[in-house]
């Protein structure tokens, strides 16, 4: 953890074990747990950099339920179609913006690479997270997750959450 | 370079077939830049609503050739192929902006906002040595320029002497939804792009073709969003050239044929599937007639859509012969309300690269252009209501829109 906020010596341990935790059950495939990460209500949107500086609000995913996230996840089980992949999460350069009672404003860097069932694989996405994490006496969770992709141009789909 | 009516050798049935060879060839794809992007057909170039102000621009290719779209000091929009008459040097590269000229970064050539050619640096030389002779004109150097039209907000450009009027060229029986959807002035609530590993006429064929809607994306289906046995119809311009599509979700009649085994929408798989926060499909009828899709085309690369309340436009950027660039603007209405707002936002759930809906198009085109690659002399079949380019109402299930986009094709390649 970049910065240490005061008095809270579990704070940062509580935001490492959440993203890391996070990014291991996209990467392994299990995306049932993924709406266990966030509160309810919540935010969940990946949106671009060119839109979130021009303050334009569309986004390419937008939740703000757990329901509405358990959605997603149904519908890529289920509902969809797509040729299927996997990702592999990176994430770097985790900052600690602020806090306002026990929610933290936590930013950092993300990579994902894609592989395809045919061994392709490519970077797929680079951005920043930009959360807000409430922090309980033991654990973590999402109040808010912003994706912000650096690229406004997608590489055919995106099925599966980043 | 070849004629393309060489280049194609198109089968014999027609409209109903499409030669495989056409997806990849870069002899077909240089003919077709040359015969229809720079040919009597008109593209879309933007919004009013994105250029506000004189001096405000934005960029965006015209097949493979880089444009400038931008209001003048009298308030006209002007659309200038966005390359310096010296060595050919794009002069923009931010996407929009606002500018009082366009100056070359290379050698400061610099243009005016109708892009004539108003100074060049050194033109009289140094200690009266070098510099421009004196039978350079500097009025035959400015930039090339399109021939704009705007209609209903949305701005048009045209290489071509030949291309008829705006309105003649969408014809009047699709002019109709048109209006509906240009009644009033946008507001942009975002972009996005997916870049897709197919050539620019399978992202095209697919948006011409509603048989493929209701079963594909087997989503809204299943949510009895979008079905055949629904109200609707495919819509043709009087050339066949371009389509229309529409449905009335509330108006659905023995739509269980879906839940049968025939349909991915009825199979196993979706035992498990249900909405859990139906709030992604809160909607109002838009335009109070009910009719909750319209997907409406112009030829070569245009989409105008409403899928519930998500309004948007969809144009295809030709990327070699193998992948295109398919650009999304998110729409709303100048007076919508912030719920409106809101539910347009939520929607777009719905959309784009990761929507509900929509992500299996870009898809789907990619598995084609992988599986032909081995036979370019066979063709793909499109013989669903025969050979029609008509239109059809109260049954959409037709290749007529798919037709009608390989009737001009073939008319503009000349195959």
């Amino acid at each position: 953890m970049a910065t240490i906020l005061e008095n809270s010596a579990h704070v940062p341990a509580a935001i490492a074990a959440l993203m890391t935790e996070y990014v291991h059950a996209i990467d392994d495939d299990r995306l049932e747990d993924w709406p266990g990460f966030f509160t309810d209500p919540c935010i969940y949107r990946i949106a671009t950099r060119d839109n979130e500086e021009r303050g334009l609000p569309a986004s390419l995913v937008y939740c703000d339920s757990r329901a509405m996230l358990l959605d997603r996840v149904v519908s890529v089980r289920h509902a969809n179609v797509f040729e299927p992949h996997r990702y592999r999460h990176m994430v770097s350069a985790v900052r600690v913006l602020g806090k306002k009672g026990a929610e933290y404003r936590v930013h950092s860097n993300y990579l994902v690479t894609r592989t395809m069932r045919d061994g392709t694989m490519a970077v797929f996405s680079t951005g920043a997270y930009r959360d807000v994490i409430l922090v309980g006496d033991g654990d973590a969770l999402f109040r808010e997750r912003v994706v912000v992709c650096d690229h406004g141009m997608i590489n055919n789909l995106i099925a599966i959450p980043i | 370079m070849p004629e393309a009516n060489t280049l194609i050798d198109w089968p014999e049935e027609g409209a109903t077939r499409a030669p495989y060879a056409v997806f990849s060839d870069p002899e077909i794809y240089a003919a077709e830049m040359r015969r229809i992007f720079r040919g009597p057909v008109w593209h879309y170039l933007g919004l009013e609503a994105e250029l506000p102000e004189p001096g405000c621009y934005r960029l965006i290719d015209v097949g493979d050739t880089p444009v400038i779209v931008l209001r003048n000091s009298d308030g006209e929009i002007n659309a200038l192929v966005n390359r310096c008459a010296h060595k050919g040097t794009m002069l923009l590269f931010e996407p929009f902006g606002r500018v009082d000229r366009l100056m070359c970064i290379y050698h400061n050539w610099a243009y005016d906002l109708d892009g004539c050619l108003k100074s060049i640096p050194f033109a009289r030389g140094i200690n009266g040595k070098g510099g421009m002779p004196d039978s350079f004109d500097m009025a035959e150097n400015g930039l090339d320029r399109l021939r704009v039209e705007s209609l209903g907000g949305i701005v048009f450009g045209t290489f071509s002497d030949a291309t008829p009027p705006l309105e003649a060229y969408i014809g009047e029986r699709l002019m109709a939804n048109y209006r509906r959807m240009t009644s009033r002035p946008f507001k942009v609530l975002g972009y996005y792009s997916q870049y897709l590993d197919s050539n620019w006429k399978l992202y095209f064929e697919n948006s011409s073709d509603p048989y493929h809607a209701t079963i594909l994306h087997a989503w809204a289906t299943r949510l009895k969003l979008n079905r055949f046995t629904m109200e609707g119809a495919i819509e043709m311009s009087e050339r066949g050239w371009h389509h229309l599509s529409w449905s009335k979700m509330a108006t659905d009649r023995h739509g269980e044929v879906y839940e049968t085994e025939a349909f991915r929408s009825g199979g196993g798989n979706f035992d498990e599937f249900g909405l859990h926060d139906t709030s992604v499909i809160e909607q109002w009828d838009e335009f109070g007639d009910g009719i909750t899709t319209a997907i409406q085309t112009a030829f070569p690369n245009f989409v105008l859509q409403q899928i519930h309340n998500t309004i948007a436009t969809r144009y295809l950027v030709p990327r070699g012969p193998a992948g295109s660039e398919l650009v999304w603007t998110i729409l709303g209405y100048a007076d919508d309300d912030d719920r409106q707002t809101q539910i347009r936002l939520k929607q777009g759930n719905l959309i784009g690269p990761s929507g509900y809906i929509s992500l299996e198009d870009g898809m789907v085109g990619s598995l084609v252009q992988k599986g032909i690659e081995g036979d370019k002399d066979k063709s793909s079949v499109m013989e669903m209501a025969g050979g029609s380019i008509e239109t059809i109402v109260n049954s959409r299930a037709s290749e007529c829109g798919v037709r009608g986009f390989w009737t001009a094709y073939r008319a503009l390649m000349d195959v």
